[in-house]
Protein backbone atom coordinates (compact mmCIF):
# COMPACT_ATOMS: atom_id res chain seq x y z
CA UNK A 1 0.00 0.00 0.00
CA UNK A 2 1.25 3.13 -0.58
CA UNK A 3 1.13 4.32 2.77
CA UNK A 4 3.97 2.49 3.76
CA UNK A 5 6.99 3.55 3.29
CA UNK A 6 8.80 0.51 4.42
CA UNK A 7 10.08 -1.96 1.40
CA UNK A 8 10.48 -5.60 1.51
CA UNK A 9 13.75 -6.50 1.25
CA UNK A 10 14.59 -8.63 -1.61
CA UNK A 11 11.08 -8.10 -3.62
CA UNK A 12 11.86 -4.03 -4.15
CA UNK A 13 15.07 -4.35 -5.05
CA UNK A 14 14.18 -7.18 -7.62
CA UNK A 15 11.25 -4.72 -8.79
CA UNK A 16 13.86 -1.87 -8.70
CA UNK A 17 16.33 -4.13 -11.20
CA UNK A 18 13.58 -5.39 -13.36
CA UNK A 19 12.75 -1.99 -13.97
CA UNK A 20 16.09 -1.30 -15.53
CA UNK A 21 15.79 -4.59 -17.22
CA UNK A 22 18.02 -6.32 -15.21
CA UNK A 23 15.65 -9.13 -13.64
CA UNK A 24 16.58 -12.17 -12.07
CA UNK A 25 16.49 -15.34 -10.15
CA UNK A 26 18.26 -17.16 -8.24
CA UNK A 27 20.02 -20.40 -8.96
CA UNK A 28 21.70 -22.99 -6.29
CA UNK A 29 24.41 -25.37 -7.25
CA UNK A 30 22.10 -27.83 -8.71
CA UNK A 31 20.37 -25.47 -11.53
CA UNK A 32 17.39 -24.89 -9.31
CA UNK A 33 15.76 -21.96 -9.77
CA UNK A 34 13.49 -19.12 -7.61
CA UNK A 35 12.64 -15.76 -6.74
CA UNK A 36 13.68 -13.81 -3.50
CA UNK A 37 13.18 -12.77 -0.90
CA UNK A 38 14.97 -16.55 -0.18
CA UNK A 39 17.73 -18.09 1.78
CA UNK A 40 17.60 -21.53 1.20
CA UNK A 41 16.25 -23.30 -2.33
CA UNK A 42 13.31 -24.32 -1.89
CA UNK A 43 14.03 -27.76 -3.80
CA UNK A 44 16.97 -28.86 -2.52
CA UNK A 45 17.93 -26.88 0.24
CA UNK A 46 20.86 -25.31 -0.68
CA UNK A 47 22.21 -22.09 1.02
CA UNK A 48 24.38 -20.79 -2.04
CA UNK A 49 22.31 -19.35 -4.36
CA UNK A 50 23.41 -17.44 -7.10
CA UNK A 51 21.55 -14.14 -8.98
CA UNK A 52 21.55 -15.27 -12.47
CA UNK A 53 19.77 -12.95 -15.06
CA UNK A 54 16.57 -13.64 -15.99
CA UNK A 55 16.22 -14.75 -19.89
CA UNK A 56 14.87 -11.79 -21.61
CA UNK A 57 11.57 -13.13 -22.96
CA UNK A 58 8.89 -15.86 -21.32
CA UNK A 59 6.21 -17.60 -22.50
CA UNK A 60 2.44 -17.40 -20.95
CA UNK A 61 1.54 -21.17 -19.51
CA UNK A 62 -2.02 -19.80 -18.01
CA UNK A 63 -3.85 -16.90 -18.32
CA UNK A 64 -7.26 -15.22 -16.76
CA UNK A 65 -9.62 -11.91 -17.23
CA UNK A 66 -10.37 -10.93 -13.78
CA UNK A 67 -13.25 -8.59 -13.64
CA UNK A 68 -14.16 -8.65 -9.73
CA UNK A 69 -10.85 -7.32 -8.61
CA UNK A 70 -9.51 -7.25 -4.53
CA UNK A 71 -9.67 -3.56 -3.74
CA UNK A 72 -6.17 -2.79 -4.47
CA UNK A 73 -6.64 -3.03 -8.11
CA UNK A 74 -10.36 -2.03 -8.10
CA UNK A 75 -9.94 0.44 -10.64
CA UNK A 76 -7.57 -1.47 -13.13
CA UNK A 77 -10.62 -4.30 -14.18
CA UNK A 78 -10.96 -5.81 -15.80
CA UNK A 79 -7.12 -7.51 -16.21
CA UNK A 80 -5.75 -10.21 -17.84
CA UNK A 81 -3.50 -11.95 -15.21
CA UNK A 82 -1.17 -14.88 -16.25
CA UNK A 83 1.57 -16.88 -15.85
CA UNK A 84 4.89 -17.27 -17.59
CA UNK A 85 7.87 -19.44 -17.74
CA UNK A 86 11.45 -17.80 -18.36
CA UNK A 87 13.76 -20.51 -17.98
CA UNK A 88 13.91 -22.34 -15.19
CA UNK A 89 11.23 -20.24 -13.05
CA UNK A 90 7.96 -18.59 -13.64
CA UNK A 91 6.16 -15.59 -12.67
CA UNK A 92 2.57 -14.27 -11.60
CA UNK A 93 2.30 -10.83 -13.67
CA UNK A 94 -0.25 -8.57 -15.11
CA UNK A 95 -0.90 -8.55 -18.71
CA UNK A 96 0.03 -5.10 -20.73
CA UNK A 97 -0.06 -3.87 -23.96
CA UNK A 98 -2.17 -5.88 -25.45
CA UNK A 99 -6.00 -6.16 -26.08
CA UNK A 100 -7.98 -8.66 -23.32
CA UNK A 101 -9.26 -11.03 -25.92
CA UNK A 102 -5.88 -11.47 -27.69
CA UNK A 103 -4.29 -12.95 -24.37
CA UNK A 104 -3.41 -16.57 -25.03
CA UNK A 105 -1.32 -19.47 -23.94
CA UNK A 106 2.12 -19.82 -25.53
CA UNK A 107 2.40 -15.93 -26.36
CA UNK A 108 5.89 -14.49 -25.56
CA UNK A 109 5.91 -12.19 -23.42
CA UNK A 110 8.83 -9.72 -21.51
CA UNK A 111 9.17 -8.62 -18.15
CA UNK A 112 7.83 -4.85 -17.41
CA UNK A 113 7.07 -2.90 -14.13
CA UNK A 114 3.52 -0.95 -14.72
CA UNK A 115 1.64 0.82 -11.63
CA UNK A 116 -1.74 -0.18 -10.56
CA UNK A 117 -4.36 2.51 -11.05
CA UNK A 118 -5.85 2.33 -8.01
CA UNK A 119 -2.97 2.65 -5.92
CA UNK A 120 0.24 3.66 -7.69
CA UNK A 121 2.04 1.03 -6.39
CA UNK A 122 4.34 -1.52 -8.58
CA UNK A 123 2.74 -4.23 -10.68
CA UNK A 124 5.14 -6.91 -12.17
CA UNK A 125 3.49 -6.79 -15.79
CA UNK A 126 4.43 -8.69 -18.84
CA UNK A 127 4.44 -7.12 -21.66
CA UNK A 128 4.00 -9.08 -25.79
CA UNK A 129 7.45 -9.14 -27.33
CA UNK B 1 -3.67 -47.59 18.52
CA UNK B 2 -7.25 -46.65 19.30
CA UNK B 3 -9.94 -46.32 16.39
CA UNK B 4 -11.35 -42.78 16.39
CA UNK B 5 -14.97 -42.68 16.45
CA UNK B 6 -17.48 -39.84 15.13
CA UNK B 7 -19.33 -39.46 18.21
CA UNK B 8 -21.39 -36.17 17.36
CA UNK B 9 -21.39 -33.45 15.12
CA UNK B 10 -23.18 -30.02 14.48
CA UNK B 11 -23.80 -27.07 11.66
CA UNK B 12 -24.74 -24.07 11.93
CA UNK B 13 -26.81 -22.92 8.69
CA UNK B 14 -24.44 -21.54 6.62
CA UNK B 15 -25.48 -18.34 4.70
CA UNK B 16 -25.32 -14.67 4.95
CA UNK B 17 -25.39 -13.65 8.69
CA UNK B 18 -22.84 -11.06 8.68
CA UNK B 19 -24.09 -9.93 12.83
CA UNK B 20 -23.17 -12.54 14.20
CA UNK B 21 -19.97 -13.35 15.47
CA UNK B 22 -17.98 -16.18 15.12
CA UNK B 23 -17.94 -17.30 19.00
CA UNK B 24 -21.73 -17.23 18.77
CA UNK B 25 -21.78 -19.82 15.63
CA UNK B 26 -19.12 -21.76 17.25
CA UNK B 27 -21.17 -22.47 20.71
CA UNK B 28 -24.51 -23.00 18.19
CA UNK B 29 -22.99 -25.67 16.30
CA UNK B 30 -20.85 -27.14 19.69
CA UNK B 31 -24.33 -27.88 21.45
CA UNK B 32 -25.72 -29.80 18.88
CA UNK B 33 -22.69 -31.69 18.45
CA UNK B 34 -22.64 -32.66 22.14
CA UNK B 35 -26.34 -33.06 22.29
CA UNK B 36 -25.75 -35.26 19.26
CA UNK B 37 -22.66 -37.15 20.59
CA UNK B 38 -24.00 -37.71 24.45
CA UNK B 39 -20.60 -36.73 25.25
CA UNK B 40 -19.91 -34.92 28.61
CA UNK B 41 -18.43 -31.40 28.40
CA UNK B 42 -16.28 -32.58 30.88
CA UNK B 43 -14.86 -35.25 29.29
CA UNK B 44 -13.29 -33.15 26.54
CA UNK B 45 -9.42 -33.06 26.44
CA UNK B 46 -8.90 -30.60 24.09
CA UNK B 47 -10.53 -28.40 21.25
CA UNK B 48 -9.07 -28.17 17.95
CA UNK B 49 -10.73 -24.59 16.07
CA UNK B 50 -9.66 -23.89 11.96
CA UNK B 51 -9.77 -20.39 11.41
CA UNK B 52 -8.51 -18.74 8.67
CA UNK B 53 -9.57 -14.26 8.74
CA UNK B 54 -10.23 -13.54 12.16
CA UNK B 55 -7.85 -11.67 12.36
CA UNK B 56 -9.05 -9.39 9.39
CA UNK B 57 -12.86 -10.01 9.88
CA UNK B 58 -13.67 -9.66 13.44
CA UNK B 59 -10.49 -7.76 14.71
CA UNK B 60 -9.92 -11.29 16.63
CA UNK B 61 -6.50 -13.29 17.40
CA UNK B 62 -6.07 -15.65 19.59
CA UNK B 63 -9.01 -18.07 18.99
CA UNK B 64 -8.49 -21.28 21.02
CA UNK B 65 -9.58 -20.08 24.11
CA UNK B 66 -12.43 -17.79 22.92
CA UNK B 67 -14.27 -20.58 21.28
CA UNK B 68 -13.23 -23.21 24.52
CA UNK B 69 -15.11 -20.75 26.78
CA UNK B 70 -17.94 -20.27 23.94
CA UNK B 71 -18.49 -24.09 23.90
CA UNK B 72 -18.10 -24.40 28.03
CA UNK B 73 -15.07 -26.57 27.93
CA UNK B 74 -12.18 -26.55 30.28
CA UNK B 75 -9.73 -27.83 28.41
CA UNK B 76 -6.57 -26.30 26.61
CA UNK B 77 -7.50 -25.28 22.86
CA UNK B 78 -5.76 -24.46 19.98
CA UNK B 79 -6.19 -22.17 16.44
CA UNK B 80 -5.42 -24.02 13.12
CA UNK B 81 -5.08 -22.10 10.52
CA UNK B 82 -4.08 -23.71 6.98
CA UNK B 83 -6.04 -21.21 4.89
CA UNK B 84 -9.39 -22.96 3.45
CA UNK B 85 -8.02 -26.41 4.92
CA UNK B 86 -7.86 -25.34 8.32
CA UNK B 87 -10.29 -27.30 10.11
CA UNK B 88 -9.40 -30.24 8.04
CA UNK B 89 -5.88 -29.71 9.60
CA UNK B 90 -7.26 -29.53 13.02
CA UNK B 91 -9.34 -32.94 12.61
CA UNK B 92 -6.03 -34.71 11.42
CA UNK B 93 -4.07 -33.37 13.86
CA UNK B 94 -7.12 -35.10 16.77
CA UNK B 95 -7.29 -38.23 14.87
CA UNK B 96 -3.53 -38.45 15.74
CA UNK B 97 -4.04 -37.53 18.99
CA UNK B 98 -6.87 -39.85 19.93
CA UNK B 99 -4.75 -42.54 18.30
CA UNK B 100 -1.46 -42.45 19.99
CA UNK B 101 -3.19 -42.16 23.05
CA UNK B 102 -2.91 -38.67 24.14
CA UNK B 103 -6.30 -37.61 24.17
CA UNK B 104 -9.71 -39.52 25.23
CA UNK B 105 -12.49 -37.14 23.43
CA UNK B 106 -11.71 -34.17 21.06
CA UNK B 107 -13.93 -31.41 20.24
CA UNK B 108 -12.64 -30.36 16.67
CA UNK B 109 -14.10 -27.87 14.23
CA UNK B 110 -14.24 -24.47 13.06
CA UNK B 111 -15.78 -21.01 11.98
CA UNK B 112 -15.84 -18.25 10.13
CA UNK B 113 -17.62 -15.00 9.56
CA UNK B 114 -17.29 -13.35 6.30
CA UNK B 115 -20.16 -11.84 5.10
CA UNK B 116 -19.82 -8.60 6.91
CA UNK B 117 -16.72 -7.79 4.71
CA UNK B 118 -18.59 -7.45 1.89
CA UNK B 119 -17.44 -8.75 -1.47
CA UNK B 120 -14.20 -6.76 -2.14
CA UNK B 121 -13.38 -7.20 1.73
CA UNK B 122 -13.98 -10.66 1.56
CA UNK B 123 -12.01 -11.20 -2.16
CA UNK B 124 -8.75 -9.36 -0.26
CA UNK B 125 -9.08 -11.40 2.64
CA UNK B 126 -9.09 -14.84 1.00
CA UNK B 127 -6.51 -13.43 -1.52
CA UNK B 128 -4.00 -13.85 1.90
CA UNK B 129 -4.10 -17.92 1.25
CA UNK B 130 -1.68 -16.73 -2.24
CA UNK B 131 2.14 -15.31 -1.82
CA UNK B 132 1.85 -12.20 -1.10
CA UNK B 133 3.95 -10.36 -2.84
CA UNK B 134 4.46 -12.34 -6.00
CA UNK B 135 0.85 -13.57 -6.71
CA UNK B 136 -1.29 -11.08 -5.25
CA UNK B 137 0.74 -7.67 -5.73
CA UNK B 138 0.38 -8.90 -8.96
CA UNK B 139 -3.56 -8.47 -9.30
CA UNK B 140 -4.36 -12.20 -8.95
CA UNK B 141 -7.27 -13.37 -6.62
CA UNK B 142 -8.87 -16.21 -5.14
CA UNK B 143 -11.32 -16.77 -8.06
CA UNK B 144 -8.35 -15.91 -10.54
CA UNK B 145 -5.75 -18.41 -8.93
CA UNK B 146 -8.55 -21.22 -9.68
CA UNK B 147 -9.75 -19.40 -13.08
CA UNK B 148 -5.82 -20.06 -13.88
CA UNK B 149 -5.98 -23.61 -12.92
CA UNK B 150 -9.36 -24.07 -15.02
CA UNK B 151 -7.62 -22.35 -18.29
CA UNK B 152 -4.48 -24.55 -17.65
CA UNK B 153 -7.10 -27.26 -17.51
CA UNK B 154 -8.97 -26.40 -20.79
CA UNK B 155 -5.71 -26.19 -23.08
CA UNK B 156 -4.47 -29.89 -21.76
CA UNK B 157 -7.41 -31.69 -21.85
CA UNK B 158 -9.91 -29.81 -24.08
CA UNK B 159 -12.73 -29.26 -21.32
CA UNK B 160 -14.92 -26.19 -21.88
CA UNK B 161 -17.60 -24.40 -19.38
CA UNK B 162 -20.37 -26.46 -19.97
CA UNK B 163 -18.80 -29.37 -18.62
CA UNK B 164 -17.54 -27.40 -15.06
CA UNK B 165 -21.64 -25.60 -15.47
CA UNK B 166 -22.91 -29.67 -14.42
CA UNK B 167 -20.99 -29.54 -11.79
CA UNK B 168 -22.37 -26.61 -10.01
CA UNK B 169 -25.82 -27.73 -11.53
CA UNK B 170 -25.41 -30.81 -9.51
CA UNK B 171 -24.37 -29.22 -6.58
CA UNK B 172 -27.25 -26.95 -5.90
CA UNK B 173 -29.27 -30.07 -6.67
CA UNK B 174 -27.92 -32.18 -4.28
CA UNK B 175 -27.81 -28.74 -1.29
CA UNK B 176 -32.15 -28.08 -2.19
CA UNK B 177 -32.97 -30.51 0.59
CA UNK B 178 -29.98 -29.55 2.84
CA UNK B 179 -31.51 -27.22 5.13
CA UNK B 180 -28.22 -25.82 6.39
CA UNK B 181 -27.07 -25.25 2.99
CA UNK B 182 -26.87 -21.89 1.76
CA UNK B 183 -28.51 -22.18 -1.10
CA UNK B 184 -31.23 -24.46 -1.54
CA UNK B 185 -32.10 -23.14 -4.89
CA UNK B 186 -32.38 -25.20 -8.39
CA UNK B 187 -30.21 -23.66 -11.72
CA UNK B 188 -29.45 -25.23 -14.93
CA UNK B 189 -26.70 -25.01 -17.45
CA UNK B 190 -27.96 -21.58 -18.95
CA UNK B 191 -28.05 -20.17 -15.17
CA UNK B 192 -24.10 -20.99 -15.12
CA UNK B 193 -22.37 -20.11 -18.75
CA UNK B 194 -24.66 -16.61 -18.56
CA UNK B 195 -23.55 -15.38 -15.34
CA UNK B 196 -21.55 -12.44 -15.08
CA UNK B 197 -17.71 -13.43 -15.41
CA UNK B 198 -15.63 -13.03 -12.04
CA UNK B 199 -11.95 -14.11 -13.36
CA UNK B 200 -12.81 -15.86 -17.11
CA UNK B 201 -13.20 -18.60 -17.64
CA UNK B 202 -15.16 -19.17 -14.15
CA UNK B 203 -18.37 -16.56 -13.89
CA UNK B 204 -20.33 -16.13 -10.56
CA UNK B 205 -22.11 -19.91 -10.22
CA UNK B 206 -18.46 -21.25 -10.80
CA UNK B 207 -17.81 -19.96 -7.55
CA UNK B 208 -18.62 -20.82 -3.94
CA UNK B 209 -20.64 -17.99 -2.46
CA UNK B 210 -19.14 -16.26 0.42
CA UNK B 211 -20.84 -17.57 3.90
CA UNK B 212 -20.91 -17.70 7.55
CA UNK B 213 -21.25 -20.54 9.42
CA UNK B 214 -19.54 -22.98 12.09
CA UNK B 215 -18.89 -27.45 12.31
CA UNK B 216 -18.02 -28.65 15.52
CA UNK B 217 -17.19 -32.33 15.70
CA UNK B 218 -17.20 -34.41 18.95
CA UNK B 219 -14.08 -37.24 18.31
CA UNK B 220 -13.61 -40.41 20.79
CA UNK B 221 -11.31 -43.41 21.27
CA UNK B 222 -13.34 -46.55 20.58
CA UNK B 223 -13.00 -47.63 24.02
CA UNK B 224 -14.54 -44.58 25.16
CA UNK B 225 -17.33 -44.88 22.91
CA UNK B 226 -18.24 -48.00 24.01
CA UNK B 227 -17.52 -48.00 27.83
CA UNK B 228 -20.14 -44.67 27.53
CA UNK B 229 -22.23 -46.46 25.50
CA UNK B 230 -22.29 -43.78 22.54
CA UNK B 231 -24.05 -44.02 19.58
CA UNK B 232 -21.23 -43.81 17.25
CA UNK B 233 -21.61 -46.41 14.11
CA UNK B 234 -18.64 -43.69 11.66
CA UNK B 235 -14.92 -44.22 12.61
CA UNK B 236 -12.43 -42.04 10.88
CA UNK B 237 -10.10 -44.81 9.46
CA UNK B 238 -7.81 -42.71 7.13
CA UNK B 239 -6.02 -39.62 7.34
CA UNK B 240 -3.62 -38.06 5.08
CA UNK B 241 -1.60 -34.64 4.62
CA UNK B 242 -0.09 -32.83 1.57
CA UNK B 243 1.65 -30.28 0.82
CA UNK B 244 3.39 -28.39 -2.26
CA UNK B 245 4.55 -24.71 -3.13
CA UNK B 246 3.04 -21.86 -2.22
CA UNK B 247 2.49 -20.21 -5.19
CA UNK B 248 0.51 -21.14 -8.78
CA UNK B 249 3.22 -20.67 -10.54
CA UNK B 250 5.81 -22.70 -9.07
CA UNK B 251 3.67 -26.04 -9.73
CA UNK B 252 5.03 -28.14 -12.21
CA UNK B 253 1.47 -29.24 -13.66
CA UNK B 254 -0.45 -25.99 -13.40
CA UNK B 255 -3.95 -28.31 -13.49
CA UNK B 256 -3.18 -30.76 -10.93
CA UNK B 257 -2.91 -31.13 -7.33
CA UNK B 258 -0.23 -32.84 -6.03
CA UNK B 259 -1.02 -32.11 -2.50
CA UNK B 260 -4.49 -33.90 -2.73
CA UNK B 261 -2.71 -36.72 -4.35
CA UNK B 262 -0.38 -37.28 -1.44
CA UNK B 263 -2.59 -36.35 1.23
CA UNK B 264 -5.07 -38.48 -0.72
CA UNK B 265 -3.07 -41.92 -1.31
CA UNK B 266 -1.57 -41.54 2.65
CA UNK B 267 -4.97 -41.85 3.95
CA UNK B 268 -5.68 -44.75 1.60
CA UNK B 269 -2.86 -46.31 2.74
CA UNK B 270 -3.86 -45.33 6.27
CA UNK B 271 -7.08 -46.77 5.76
CA UNK B 272 -5.90 -50.08 3.71
CA UNK B 273 -8.58 -49.12 1.41
CA UNK B 274 -7.96 -47.99 -2.11
CA UNK B 275 -10.19 -45.19 -4.05
CA UNK B 276 -12.30 -47.68 -5.57
CA UNK B 277 -13.48 -48.49 -2.05
CA UNK B 278 -14.94 -45.13 -2.33
CA UNK B 279 -18.60 -44.90 -2.29
CA UNK B 280 -19.19 -41.05 -1.49
CA UNK B 281 -16.84 -38.00 -1.64
CA UNK B 282 -17.25 -35.05 -0.24
CA UNK B 283 -14.65 -32.95 -2.43
CA UNK B 284 -13.39 -29.16 -1.63
CA UNK B 285 -15.42 -27.27 -4.80
CA UNK B 286 -14.36 -24.18 -3.76
CA UNK B 287 -14.71 -23.11 -7.69
CA UNK B 288 -16.12 -26.16 -10.17
CA UNK B 289 -12.94 -26.95 -11.96
CA UNK B 290 -11.74 -27.38 -7.77
CA UNK B 291 -14.15 -30.70 -7.74
CA UNK B 292 -12.64 -31.67 -11.41
CA UNK B 293 -8.58 -31.22 -10.05
CA UNK B 294 -9.73 -33.21 -6.85
CA UNK B 295 -11.59 -36.03 -8.36
CA UNK B 296 -8.04 -36.61 -10.50
CA UNK B 297 -5.94 -36.19 -7.31
CA UNK B 298 -7.77 -38.50 -5.82
CA UNK B 299 -7.51 -41.37 -7.91
CA UNK B 300 -11.65 -41.63 -8.70
CA UNK B 301 -11.05 -40.61 -11.77
CA UNK B 302 -8.06 -40.43 -14.58
CA UNK B 303 -6.09 -37.29 -15.30
CA UNK B 304 -8.21 -35.17 -18.15
CA UNK B 305 -11.56 -37.39 -17.37
CA UNK B 306 -12.81 -35.51 -13.79
CA UNK B 307 -13.96 -32.58 -15.94
CA UNK B 308 -16.62 -35.04 -17.70
CA UNK B 309 -17.84 -36.60 -14.48
CA UNK B 310 -20.87 -34.58 -13.32
CA UNK B 311 -22.15 -34.32 -17.21
CA UNK B 312 -21.79 -37.96 -17.60
CA UNK B 313 -23.88 -38.45 -14.71
CA UNK B 314 -21.20 -40.57 -13.07
CA UNK B 315 -21.11 -38.21 -9.17
CA UNK B 316 -24.74 -37.15 -9.57
CA UNK B 317 -26.47 -37.98 -6.78
CA UNK B 318 -27.97 -41.41 -8.52
CA UNK B 319 -24.21 -41.98 -10.24
CA UNK B 320 -21.67 -44.76 -9.45
CA UNK B 321 -20.39 -42.12 -7.45
CA UNK B 322 -22.36 -39.39 -5.81
CA UNK B 323 -19.73 -36.26 -4.85
CA UNK B 324 -20.83 -33.79 -2.90
CA UNK B 325 -24.32 -34.75 -1.52
CA UNK B 326 -24.44 -31.88 0.59
CA UNK B 327 -23.96 -29.55 -1.94
CA UNK B 328 -20.11 -29.01 -1.31
CA UNK B 329 -18.65 -25.73 -0.93
CA UNK B 330 -20.84 -24.61 -4.31
CA UNK B 331 -23.95 -24.70 -2.70
CA UNK B 332 -23.64 -25.33 0.98
CA UNK B 333 -21.52 -22.77 1.17
CA UNK B 334 -17.41 -22.02 2.33
CA UNK B 335 -17.12 -20.67 5.53
CA UNK B 336 -14.03 -20.84 5.44
CA UNK B 337 -12.80 -22.08 8.63
CA UNK B 338 -15.91 -24.28 9.31
CA UNK B 339 -15.45 -26.14 5.72
CA UNK B 340 -13.05 -28.92 6.85
CA UNK B 341 -14.83 -30.10 9.95
CA UNK B 342 -18.62 -29.51 8.41
CA UNK B 343 -17.01 -32.30 5.60
CA UNK B 344 -16.34 -34.78 8.27
CA UNK B 345 -20.14 -34.25 9.64
CA UNK B 346 -21.72 -34.38 6.45
CA UNK B 347 -19.94 -37.81 5.31
CA UNK B 348 -20.61 -39.15 8.91
CA UNK B 349 -24.34 -38.31 8.29
CA UNK B 350 -24.30 -39.77 4.71
CA UNK B 351 -22.93 -42.82 6.52
CA UNK B 352 -24.88 -43.42 9.47
CA UNK B 353 -27.84 -42.75 7.56
CA UNK B 354 -29.31 -39.39 9.08
CA UNK B 355 -28.56 -37.38 6.02
CA UNK B 356 -31.34 -35.54 4.07
CA UNK B 357 -29.44 -37.49 0.94
CA UNK B 358 -29.20 -40.86 2.27
CA UNK B 359 -31.38 -42.77 0.43
CA UNK B 360 -28.96 -41.88 -2.74
CA UNK B 361 -26.40 -43.84 -0.92
CA UNK B 362 -28.48 -46.47 1.48
CA UNK B 363 -25.36 -49.03 0.85
CA UNK B 364 -22.34 -47.00 1.25
CA UNK B 365 -19.60 -47.90 3.84
CA UNK B 366 -17.24 -45.76 2.46
CA UNK B 367 -16.77 -41.80 2.56
CA UNK B 368 -13.97 -39.98 1.88
CA UNK B 369 -13.05 -36.48 2.77
CA UNK B 370 -10.87 -33.86 0.85
CA UNK B 371 -10.18 -29.91 2.16
CA UNK B 372 -7.97 -27.56 0.23
CA UNK B 373 -6.36 -24.27 1.53
CA UNK B 374 -4.81 -22.01 -0.97
CA UNK B 375 -4.18 -23.08 -4.89
CA UNK B 376 -3.53 -26.36 -3.07
CA UNK B 377 -0.66 -26.33 -1.11
CA UNK B 378 -2.12 -27.67 1.66
CA UNK B 379 -4.47 -30.62 1.37
CA UNK B 380 -5.83 -33.13 4.09
CA UNK B 381 -7.81 -36.22 3.03
CA UNK B 382 -10.06 -38.45 5.37
CA UNK B 383 -11.57 -41.82 5.34
CA UNK B 384 -14.78 -42.51 7.69
CA UNK B 385 -16.36 -45.94 7.41
CA UNK B 386 -19.22 -47.49 8.78
CA UNK B 387 -18.51 -49.84 11.92
CA UNK B 388 -20.02 -53.06 11.94
CA UNK B 389 -21.29 -54.11 15.04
Amino acid sequence: MSENETRDAGFDEWLDAAEEDEAYYLECPNGHGSLPPRQVCPDCGATDLEEVPLPGTGEVRTFTVTHVPTPAFEEDAPYATAVASFGPVRLTGQIAGIDLGDVETGLEVEIEVTVSETTGERVLALTPV
Amino acid sequence: MSDVRVAGVGLTPFGNTPERTSRDLFAEASITAFDDSGVSRDDVDALLYGNFMGELAEHQGHHGPLMAEAAGIQAPATRYESACASSGTAVRDAVMRIRNGEDDVVLVGGAERMTNLGTAGATDALAIAADDLWEVRAGMTFPGAYALMAQAYFDEFDGEREDLAHIAVKNHENALNNDKAQYQSAIDVDDVLEAPPVSEPLGLYDACPISDGAAAVVLTSEEYAEEHDLEAPVAITGTGQGGDRMALHDREYLARSPAAREAGTEAYTDAGIDAADVDLAEVHDCFTIAEVLALEALDLFPIGEGISAARDGRTTADGDLPVNLSGGLKAKGHPVGATGASQIAEVAKLLSGDHPNSEFVADATTGLAHNAGGTVASATVHVLEEVSE
